[in-house]
């Protein structure tokens, strides 16, 4: 599949934003580490929300007629592109109300329950955001649960990185931070883990033969019917090379799980503090990008059978 | 109803006429222009609703080329109108027929990642997608001729590969014709059900490539005379 960069800048982007979101929720309930003032709890929220503005603008650059943009809320009960655009719009209301009572001393019932019914919007947001690709039949790197798993694992760890800057840069106690850091990466690490070996090995797959229904013998292509390209090969003919492919994995790994990783011990070892934190920040986004890229790059769509590769 | 065509593998020429036709009546159709891009330029590229592949089965000499025309395959469950978020695409409950609405597409390309078969491609002028409408403006146009109410690609096609009707009627041409030559639909592992079907092509005895006897009355004489001496 060809990468574009709207997309994958949309969904690290959006998907740290709500990951920052829930996970503020969460250290706002349980007061991590002495708990965030105030401010600082209006500010983180505004930080995400406004990730997931932007993410959710950028993602309509990728659209070639965005003149009809508003039409995507129509199909709810049947496409995840839509369902992720209403409840993306659902929680927008939601995390405002639990910012405003926040900001105004509301009723602790109206700030617990907004930030709550929020955070679950900011999960199943996530989670369509990963089944838009995972119900997909035709691309086999993405017909599997583990995609909305690594959506949502990755966000909320990008999420909790950035949460860690801001108690670093708030001057609480970290201990609880680095900790549900900690634990966020390590199930984000072991789920991409066990995605990339998933999608080592073909399994049950078309070919070129069931494509062709000429299942008796051989096929191979002799002639694709254009002289340039077309749009199928633009949208599906992009390929990586196997070695680039296991070179960016290494990429994913080292900047997105084990130097984030790393940094965690130098924040609790009272090393760097605020620089520690923002690379983790930095170098988890660029991970998380570089896996985005990644995603898009090895998923091989099956009309690439009718061009003359024997399974996909 | 259910109307879809038959592609005959076993007739096809490869001649590309069915993609022409296609392309000159859908131009100026209801879901026209089929734009191109540098149709005259180095890298000539654009909008095609069929597209005809040539593919070889098996190994030298029992090898042989196939030409494989692809359009939209009409599917009873077409996954591109259940992911398209907008309501742009859907499938017309009377004849299954599987439409684009221009008005309402996004161009999200999201539809054309769902479909296996390739049979959606965007317009980059207009911003949309488009697809194979089974000529529906002329199927059921009532100043044509009752014969001429057939696809563009069906009606052209010079060597008869093509055929258009109700796969509903189990009495139709062409119901019949897959009933009696084991007509398939592809891919049928992901489960869309397209309506297209495909006729295999058939088997023929493999045509001996070693040298030919001359002909001839004298030359069988002889053989007949070296045939005795040899006794």
């Amino acid at each position: 599949m060809h990468p574009a960069f709207s997309v994958i800048f949309f969904t690290v982007a959006s998907g740290a934003g709500f990951g920052l979101f829930s996970l503020l929720f969460i250290a706002d309930v349980f007061k991590l580490g002495g708990g965030f003032s105030r401010e600082q709890l209006v500010i983180g929220g505004l930080i995400a929300l406004g990730l997931i503005v932007f993410g959710l603008l950028s993602s309509t650059f990728h659209l070639a007629n965005p003149k009809n943009a508003w039409r995507a809320f129509n199909r709810f009960r049947t496409s995840w592109l839509s369902r992720e655009g209403v409840f993306a719009v659902i929680f927008m209301p939601l995390a405002l109300i639990y910012l405003v009572s926040i900001w105004f001393d509301a009723p602790t019932w109206l700030r617990d329950t907004s930030g709550f019914l929020a955070a679950i919007l900011a999960w199943i947001t996530v989670f369509s955001t990963g089944m838009i690709y995972a119900c997909l039949k035709t691309i086999r790197q993405w017909n599997s649960p583990l995609v909305p798993a690594n959506y949502l694992a990755l966000g909320y760890a990008s999420g909790s990185l950035l949460l860690l800057l801001g108690a670093v840069v708030s001057g609480l106690e970290t201990l609880p931070y680095i900790a549900m850091s900690a634990l966020i990466m390590a199930i984000a690490a072991v789920l991409k883990a066990i995605y990339y070996f998933w999608i080592g090995s073909p399994g049950l797959s078309p070919t070129i033969n069931t494509a062709t229904g000429l299942t008796r013998a051989k096929v191979k292509l002799l002639d694709t019917g254009h002289t340039h390209g077309t749009f199928l090969t633009e949208e599906f003919g992009f390929q990586i090379a196997r070695q680039k492919a296991g070179l960016l994995k290494v990429v994913v790994f080292v900047l997105g799980f084990a130097l984030p990783g790393l940094m965690l011990v130098w924040v609790f070892n009272q090393h760097g503090g605020e620089m520690a934190a923002i690379v983790a920040v930095v170098a988890g986004l660029v991970g998380a990008s570089v896996e985005r890229w990644l995603f898009f790059a090895e998923a091989r769509h099956v009309v690439n059978l009718y061009h003359g590769a024997q399974r996909c | 109803m259910r109307l879809g065509l038959v592609v005959d593998l076993d007739v096809c020429v490869g001649c590309h006429a069915c993609a022409i036709a296609c392309k000159e009546w859908n131009a100026s159709g209801t879901i026209g222009p089929l734009t191109d891009y540098q149709p005259y330029g180095a890298e000539p590229s654009g909008v095609w609703f069929n597209r005809i592949r040539s593919y070889e089965m098996d190994e030298y000499p029992n090898n042989k080329t196939i030409n494989f025309p692809m359009s939209c395959m009409h599917c009873e469950d077409a996954a591109c109108v259940t992911v398209c978020p907008t309501g742009a695409s859907y499938k017309r409950p009377e004849d299954g027929i599987v439409l684009i609405d221009q008005d309402k597409c996004m161009g999200c390309n999201y539809c054309s990642w769902a479909c296996p078969y390739g049979a959606r491609e965007l317009d980059r002028s207009s911003g949309t997608m488009k697809k194979c409408t089974l000529c529906v403006d002329r199927i059921y146009d009532q100043e044509l001729p009752i014969e001429e109410r057939q696809p563009a690609c069906v009606l052209t096609c010079p060597a008869h590969a093509r055929m258009f009707g109700d796969f509903d009627d189990p009495d139709s041409a062409v119901s019949r014709t897959v009933r009696e030559r084991s007509g398939y639909g592809l891919m049928p592992e992901l489960n869309y059900s397209p309506t297209n079907q495909y006729l295999p092509p058939r088997s023929k005895p493999v045509i001996p490539i070693g040298p030919k006897p001359k002909g001839g009355l004298k030359e069988s004489i002889k053989q007949f005379a070296n045939k005795l001496v040899r006794r």
